[in-house]
C-alpha cells in the first residue's frame, strides 16, 4: 500500500449513540477513479466530510500522499492538494465564474495579503483559471456572476473551482445530483476528461454515471463498507445485491 | 443586519475606464467647502461642522470595511475613536503634543486593541460577534470612566490642539480641515485598494461563503483578524481628529450608543462602498444640527406652542425619518444614487 494516494485506517465518526462511520478503512492508489455508494443515510457524506477535514473524526486515521493529516484543519488540507467538490452547489454567488476560479488560483500561488494592485487584473490569476474554466466546458460564461448560473453550470463551475487548486485527489459529493439530463452529461464528460488529470473520490447516487466512470466501487452501508471490488465484481456481489441494488438494477 | 450584507449586489467589480462619479463629487464638494464656507458669514462654524463629519465619516468608512467587505458587524468601533482620542489625551498631558508622536501611538494602540479583542471575538460569529465586540466597547468605556487622572467621567478638555512637527498650525481651522480632509480621502483611497486587492477577494470571498474559502485552501480567520485591525487603526485616526477638533475628550466618545451610530451611518449611506458611509455619516449629523431648525420652519403653521414642542422633540422626528430612509432606499443612500445613474 506504498503507493496509496488516500489511506483510510479503521476511521469513526459518531454523533452520541449514532455510529455514521463504522471503522472505515479504504486505499485509493494514485490516478484511480473510485466511487463509494450506498443507500440514503449510509454516511457517504460523512465520510467525506472526515476525509476533507470539514468534520472531526472520533478515531482512526486519514493518510494522504504518505502523511497523516488526521488533525490537520481542511484550509491545511486543500494547501496538501486535497480538494473537494460540495453536495449542495457552494460558490461565491457575487463573484463571476472567473472570480470564483481565480479566487482558487490565488489560495496556491504566492501570497494572498498583498493589499495593493487589482486582483481582479492580475494575469497570472486569470489565466490559469480560465484554463480551468475552458477545461470545464464554461469558458464562454466566464464573466457570468455565479450566482446567475444555471445548476448544471453551477456544478461545472465547481468543478473549475477544485480543479484549480491543482489537486492530487479530488473528492466529489454528488457532482450529479440535481442535475438534468442534458447537464449531467455534460458533467459526465468533464469528468471522463478530468481522469487523465488527477485521481478522484465521487460520491454518486446515479448509477449508470458510476458504473460508467469508476475503476474501482466501494459500497457503504449503515457506515460499514461491505465491498471494495472493480464495477463487474460489485455489479455480481451477492452481499451487496441483497445490501442495496436491487435486482432490476443490476439486470 | 446579516440580510442587508447579503442582500446587497455584493461583487466589487470595478471597471477600469468608469471613473466613479458618487465618491469624486463627494470629495469635490469636501474640497470647495473652505473656500464657501466664507461666503455663508459663519466660517468657523462651518469647517468645524463639516470637519466632524468627515471624522465620523473616516470612523463609518473604517467600519463599513469589516462590516460592508467581510459581514463582520463590530458594536464595538467607538473604542478605536476613544482610543485615538485618549491617545491624544493622556500624551498631551505628559507634555507629548506633537501630531507626529501621537498618531503613530494612536495607530500603536488601536492595533494592539484590535489584534486582542479581534482574536478573541473572530472565534464567534453572527449575534454572538456583535454582543462579544459590544463587551470589549464597553470594557474600554468603563475603564475611560475610572481614569481619574485623565478626567474620568467628566473627560477633560485639551488645552489646545496637537502641534504639527513643532508648530501650532494645526489651530488654524483651515489648515486642520485640510488635515481631516488628507486623512479622510487617503484612508479612503488605501480602503478602495485593499477592497480590490487579493487580500481584499479573500476577506469578499469570506463574507460569501467561509467554508467555500476554507475548501479552497484559506483560513478565514487570518484574513478578518487583518481586516479587523486596519478598520481599528483607521477608527483610531479618527479618535485622534475627533479629540482635536473638539479640543475635549471624554469616555462618551466610546458609548455603545456611539458604535451603534457609526453601524447607522453605514446602513444609511449603503452597506459595502465605502464612500457610503460617508455620506451616510453627513446625512446623520446634518440632521441632527438641522433638523430642529427644519422643524422650526415647517411647522411654522401649526402654531406656536405646538411648533416649539415639535422642534424640542425632534428626535422623535429624527428616528423615524431615518428608519424610513433605511427601508425605503435598499442599498442606502449610494443605492438610490445609483439607480438614477443607471436608468
Amino acid at each position: 500500500m506504498a503507493d496509496a494516494l488516500l489511506e483510510l485506517r479503521n476511521l469513526r465518526k459518531s454523533y452520541g449513540a449514532l455510529v455514521v462511520t463504522d471503522d472505515v478503512s479504504l486505499s485509493v492508489p494514485t490516478g484511480e477513479v473510485h466511487a463509494i455508494i450506498g443507500p440514503n443515510g449510509a454516511g457517504k457524506t460523512t465520510l467525506i466530510h472526515q476525509i476533507s477535514g470539514l468534520v472531526p473524526s472520533v478515531s482512526g486515521q486519514v493518510l494522504f500522499d504518505g502523511q497523516d493529516v488526521t488533525r490537520l484543519p481542511m484550509h491545511e488540507r486543500v494547501r496538501r492538494g486535497l480538494a473537494r467538490s460540495f453536495q449542495i452547489t457552494s460558490v461565491l454567488p457575487g463573484f463571476s465564474a472567473l472570480e470564483n476560479v481565480s479566487l482558487a488560483v490565488q489560495a496556491r500561488s504566492g501570497s494572498s495579503y498583498r493589499l495593493f494592485g487589482n486582483a481582479a487584473r492580475e494575469r497570472q490569476l486569470n489565466e490559469p483559471a480560465m484554463e480551468c474554466l475552458n477545461l470545464v466546458g464554461l469558458g464562454a460564461r466566464a464573466q457570468i456572476q455565479a450566482g446567475l448560473l444555471s445548476h448544471g453550470e453551477k456544478r461545472q463551475l465547481e468543478l473549475a473551482i477544485a480543479l484549480a487548486t491543482e489537486p492530487k485527489l479530488l473528492l466529489l459529493d454528488e457532482p450529479l445530483a440535481g442535475t438534468g439530463h442534458d447537464e449531467s452529461r455534460r458533467v459526465l464528460d468533464v469528468l471522463q476528461r478530468l481522469r487523465s488529470h488527477t485521481t478522484i473520490l465521487l460520491i454518486e447516487h446515479d448509477m449508470e454515471a458510476v458504473f460508467s466512470l469508476a475503476d474501482r466501487i466501494s459500497v457503504l452501508v449503515y457506515g460499514r463498507l461491505i465491498a471494495t471490488d472493480t464495477p463487474e465484481r460489485i455489479r455480481a456481489n451477492p452481499e451487496v445485491r441483497s445490501a442495496y441494488l436491487g435486482e432490476e438494477e443490476m439486470a | 443586519m446579516t440580510e442587508l450584507i447579503h442582500a446587497h449586489p455584493s461583487s466589487f467589480a470595478p471597471s477600469p475606464s468608469r471613473i466613479e462619479r458618487v465618491p469624486l463629487v463627494l470629495f469635490a464638494i469636501l474640497a470647495l467647502a473652505p473656500l464657501l464656507a466664507p461666503l455663508t458669514g459663519a466660517e468657523g462654524y462651518v469647517l468645524s461642522l463639516l470637519s466632524r463629519v468627515m471624522i465620523f465619516g473616516l470612523a463609518a468608512m473604517s467600519l463599513d470595511l469589516i462590516l460592508g467587505y467581510g459581514a463582520l458587524v463590530s458594536f464595538g468601533h467607538a473604542a478605536f475613536l476613544g482610543i485615538g482620542g485618549y491617545a491624544v489625551g493622556i500624551l498631551a498631558s505628559h507634555g507629548s503634543e506633537d501630531a507626529l508622536i501621537q498618531i503613530p501611538l494612536a495607530l500603536a494602540a488601536s492595533a494592539l486593541f484590535a489584534t486582542v479583542t479581534g482574536t478573541i471575538s473572530l472565534r464567534t460569529k453572527g449575534v454572538y460577534f456583535i454582543m462579544i465586540t459590544l463587551a470589549f466597547g464597553q470594557m474600554l468605556f468603563f475603564l475611560a470612566t475610572s481614569l481619574a487622572a485623565y478626567g474620568g467621567d467628566d473627560g477633560m478638555t485639551l488645552a489646545s490642539r496637537s502641534l504639527m512637527a513643532g508648530t501650532s498650525i494645526l489651530k488654524n481651522d483651515r489648515v486642520f480641515y485640510g488635515l481631516v480632509l488628507f486623512c479622510l480621502l487617503g484612508t479612503y483611497l488605501l480602503s478602495r485598494g485593499i477592497v480590490a486587492s487579493r487580500f481584499g477577494r479573500v476577506l469578499r470571498g469570506t463574507r460569501e461563503n467561509a467554508v467555500r474559502m476554507e475548501a479552497i485552501g484559506f483560513h478565514p480567520f487570518r484574513y478578518q483578524l487583518l481586516a479587523y485591525v486596519i478598520s481599528g487603526m483607521m477608527a483610531g485616526l479618527a479618535g485622534f481628529l475627533l479629540a482635536n477638533q473638539a479640543e475635549f475628550i471624554s469616555p462618551s466618545y466610546m458609548t455603545w450608543q456611539r458604535s451603534g451610530e457609526l453601524i447607522f451611518m453605514v446602513v444609511l449611506g449603503g452597506i459595502g462602498s465605502l464612500h457610503g458611509a460617508i455620506i451616510g455619516a453627513a446625512v446623520f449629523l446634518l440632521l441632527e444640527e438641522f433638523l430642529p431648525e427644519i422643524l422650526h420652519f415647517a411647522a411654522s403653521a401649526l402654531g406656536s406652542d405646538l411648533q416649539s414642542r415639535l422642534v424640542e422633540n425632534w428626535k422623535m422626528i429624527f428616528g423615524p425619518l431615518l428608519i424610513l430612509i433605511v427601508l425605503f432606499a435598499r442599498g442606502g443612500i449610494t443605492g438610490l444614487l445609483g439607480r438614477g445613474r443607471h436608468g
